[in-house]
């Protein structure tokens, strides 16, 4: 997918929400959703079990208007969590230009997140990507839990964020760190967007 | 409030160096046309390296040109305060059509909008308005746009649509330059090496270095002998050495603490109230446009600078102007690269042009690679008017070589280069005693070679050729004199051998010679003698000369001689006396033009006596002997036609002179 297209004067970002089931990737995109004005989203596809577990994907689609002559479209997307739906989380990482992986912070969760991290790492080298090129951050979700229970963010990187790429701990059912997350992320992307321009 | 424009702070007094010609040069452009270029133009600085003497400048240069020019400067902190004034009386309104009516804005610390989102409302509205009426803002800050904090996107695409240019630390050369001026003005004398070691200490900050000026001058003021460099270094190095790297902020730093309320803070601990929820999305936009802006129209500022860069070696960028007009974003690197492609060739087209007509060096056609046909056209018609080089005389001609044993080996040569030019014998050397026909065999060959239209044949003596070349050193103008040789298709230098001892002519010559042949153009000398016979020839001229072909023209032999004579007679006579014929070619002439000459003597004898030239006036005239035939030895024969005859002397003399072929050789003669 091309990110920037000059015929169409369009930028698109694929930004992909990934980590292990209910680490509370549908909870930021839930929170984004509700701090977007009405006219700059569209509708979040939501398709969830009926104990509310992402069954498909979520899908929220925002209008960031023209920047620069470049009409701006995000559009965020996050996996289903378990590891019985591989085949789902694959089609979605089709395309990324990003991805939040968003970890759960409770110190009984830290094998899920790894096994989850490992998992993201295969399905990327599946389609050819090399997951030290693509633009990635770390959430450590769930900040707010009582301490003894979690990981601290500085741990969390420990163990997680070998590559010391942006992290950030936060609080998704609040919104604490989404929108850090989020601009985080974009910001990656949209540096990677000017190597990508010099090419096209 | 306003503050007047310091009148210090000019352009004349701004030292332009390598650091800041960029900014200078825009500045000066916005200047001379405020509201059409650039508009706006940020200039960003650390403190301490002029923005605001150039912003000042800026004031006063538009002032000068346009008195009537309604110019305010202000600095972003009045800006703010007079519009807190206006809103507090009431008077938003009419604080905005103040601004309106200014021709030309000046900003002064910009960087003060971080996080008065409010002022950065009203500075987009302004701007928005500013340009709109085609008047000019410019603006300085201590930071790019991009790096001022919690600046709305808009202000920063605003800024982009203009130039964003920043002015770096002056080099050395520019602050001895900076210190010697202030000095001056200050009427200050250091010792010598003073300035130039405070330069040398590194400090980068013109405000600093001007203290450091400060301090000499009062240190100088209370001692008695002048302060030398060491004790300079000393006294300024002490102070500079402890400030890092010598840079100073002395400009108060921008709080990072907003001095006014602001909206609660974005991603705030919840329950967030409903406005702050917005702001969180409305950051997050900001920042996101920002980042887009900043990498969509990087190509603007680069192709901005670029302009900047070739207007201010004087070039014309309507070419890559007509880029930032577009909407579309072109490649900018491929498109500078184009450019620079071109203003290289019209650099080069210039130098040629300026070589061959040196008032055509700075012509405006060489400055618009958008108009590349009138520079081709410009040059075409310098190569044209160019003054060719001596051509060979039309008189010589091939024809009128009379051939015999002597001069075969000589005639055939000439008949391969002309058929062959540059190709077998490159040079061709002919050597021969004065009067042996070298000259009228390489005006020949000259005349062939020019026949065939590949180009100019110059055709020349080296004496005159010396005479050029000197003309042209004292004419300044040895380039242009070099370049119309080195056009020719060919060379001919006639009697060579008078170059010995000049030593330029030979080095000219040299490099004429190897352009020449490598370029397979002929090259053909003559000479009195072999080139190892020249006196004062450069050993690698000398090898050159003989790497062609030398071919001798000997005296003529009787053979030449008659058919000489019988030209001649025929051609000046209309009939052939036989004996007369005979007499003349048998005797002896170590030229074609002595034969020559004593046929015309005994002609004018016999025009003189008003009878026919016969054997017998010939005798007369030439042997000095009455009519009546007279039995002579063999070997009483002359040697040659000077020799004293047994005549008295007054005759004598006047043969002599009668028999010097031509008074330039006899100089020539007298000259070797």
């Amino acid at each position: 997918m091309s990110l920037v297209n000059f015929t169409a004067r369009e930028i698109t970002c694929k930004i992909v929400y990934y980590g292990p089931g209910r680490s509370g990737k549908t909870t930021n995109l839930q929170y984004v959703y509700g701090r977007v004005p009405e006219g700059r989203r569209g509708r979040m596809v939501s398709l969830a079990t009926q104990t509310d577990r992402t069954l498909f994907f979520d899908f929220l689609p925002l209008e960031l208007g023209s920047i620069s002559g470049f009409t701006t479209k995000f559009q965020l997307y996050t996996v289903p969590g378990q590891s019985y739906y591989n085949a789902t989380r694959k089609l979605v990482l089709q395309g990324a230009d990003g991805v939040v992986f968003v970890a759960d912070s409770q110190a009984r969760r830290f094998d899920d997140n790894l096994e989850s991290l490992q998992n993201l790492q295969d399905n990327l080298l599946s389609e050819g990507v090399d997951i030290r090129q693509l633009p990635v951050v770390f959430q450590y979700n769930k900040q707010d839990l009582p301490t003894d229970l979690i990981l601290a963010p500085a741990e969390m990187d420990d163990a997680l964020n070998f590559r010391a790429v942006p992290s950030f701990g936060a609080d998704s059912l609040h919104g604490t760190g989404v929108f850090e997350t989020l601009r985080g992320i974009s910001e990656m992307v949209l540096k990677r967007l000017a190597a990508g321009t010099a090419v096209a | 409030m306003t503050v007047t424009l310091n009148p210090l702070y000019r352009f004349e007094t701004f030292v332009v160096g390598a650091a800041n010609r960029l900014a200078v040069t825009a500045a000066k452009a916005v200047a001379e046309a405020p509201g059409t270029v650039y508009n706006p133009l940020f200039i960003y600085a650390r403190p301490g390296l002029g923005k605001t003497h150039l912003l000042m400048g800026v004031g006063h240069a538009a002032r000068s040109i346009n008195p009537r020019l309604a110019v305010e400067y202000l600095t972003l902190d009045e800006f703010v305060e007079a519009f807190h004034a206006a809103i507090a009386a009431g008077q938003g309104e009419a604080y905005r059509k103040r601004f309106l009516d200014v021709d030309l804005l000046l900003v002064d610390d910009v960087q003060f909008l971080t996080h008065r989102r409010e002022m950065q409302a009203e500075l987009l509205r302004l701007t928005d308005a500013l340009q709109t009426a085609n008047r000019q803002i410019v603006l300085t800050s201590d930071r790019p746009p991009a790096e001022i904090e919690a600046l709305d996107e808009r202000l920063i695409r605003r800024f982009a649509g203009g130039l964003i240019i920043d002015v770096a630390a002056p080099d050395y050369e520019t602050r001895v330059a900076i210190l010697r001026r202030k000095a001056e003005e200050r009427r200050a004398a250091f010792a010598e090496g003073v300035l130039e070691a405070v330069a040398g200490l590194g400090i980068d900050n013109v405000r600093e270095l001007l203290g450091a000026l400060n301090r000499m001058i009062a240190h100088q003021a209370v001692s008695d002998a002048p302060i030398s460099p060491a004790e300079a270094r000393e006294l300024i190095g002490g102070t500079a050495g402890r400030r890092s790297g010598g840079v100073e902020h002395s400009e108060p730093s921008v709080p990072t603490a907003p001095s006014e309320p602001e909206p609660v803070a974005a991603a705030a601990v919840p329950p967030t109230p409903r406005g702050a929820e917005q702001d969180e999305f409305s950051d997050f936009l900001s920042e996101i446009h920002a980042t887009v802006a900043q990498q969509v129209d990087a190509w603007r500022t680069q192709i901005g600078a670029a302009i900047l860069r070739w207007q201010g070696e004087g070039y014309r960028t309507g070419r890559l102007e007509a880029l930032l007009d577009s909407d579309v974003a072109p490649d900018p690197d491929q498109a500078i690269q184009g450019f620079e492609r071109d203003v290289e060739r019209l650099r080069t087209m210039e130098l040629e042009a300026a070589e061959l007509a040196p008032e055509l060096a700075g012509s405006p056609a060489f400055r618009d690679p958008a108009e590349m046909s009138a520079a081709e056209a410009l040059l075409l018609r310098a190569r044209n008017g160019a003054v060719p080089p001596p051509a060979p005389s039309p008189i010589w001609q091939l024809a009128d070589v009379v051939e015999g044993a002597g001069t075969r080996v000589a005639l055939e040569a000439a008949r391969v280069v002309v058929q062959e030019p540059g190709a077998r014998y490159n040079p061709l050397v002919l050597v021969g005693g004065s009067g042996a026909g070298k000259t009228h065999l390489l005006h020949a060959i000259g005349n062939l070679l020019a026949g065939q239209c590949l180009g100019s044949v110059a055709c020349l003596s080296a004496p005159e050729f010396t005479a050029e070349l000197i003309d042209a050193i004292d004419r300044d103008a040895v380039s242009a004199w070099r370049q119309r040789y080195r056009r020719c298709v060919a060379l001919l230098l006639d009697d060579v051998h008078l170059i010995g001892e000049k030593d330029r002519t030979q080095d000219e010559l040299f490099l004429l010679f190897n352009l020449l042949v490598e370029s397979g153009r002929q090259l053909i000398f003559t000479s009195a003698t072999a080139p190892a016979g020249i006196a004062g020839l450069e050993a690698r001229l000398r090898t050159r000369l003989e790497g062609g072909l030398m071919v001798e023209l000997p005296p003529p032999d009787p053979e030449v001689r008659e058919a000489v004579v019988e030209r001649e007679l025929i051609a000046r006579v209309g009939s052939l006396d036989p004996e007369l014929a005979a007499y003349l070619a048998s005797r002896p002439a170590d030229s074609v033009r002595v034969v020559v000459a004593q046929l015309q003597r005994v002609l004018n004898a016999a025009e003189a006596r008003g009878q026919g030239a016969t054997a017998a006036l010939a005798r007369e005239v030439l042997d000095g002997v009455p009519p009546a035939p007279v039995a002579r030895k063999p070997g009483a024969n002359r040697s040659s036609g000077i020799v004293a005859p047994t005549a008295g002397g007054a005759r004598s003399r006047e043969k002599t002179v009668w028999e010097w072929p031509e008074i330039g050789d006899r100089l020539l003669e007298e000259w070797r």
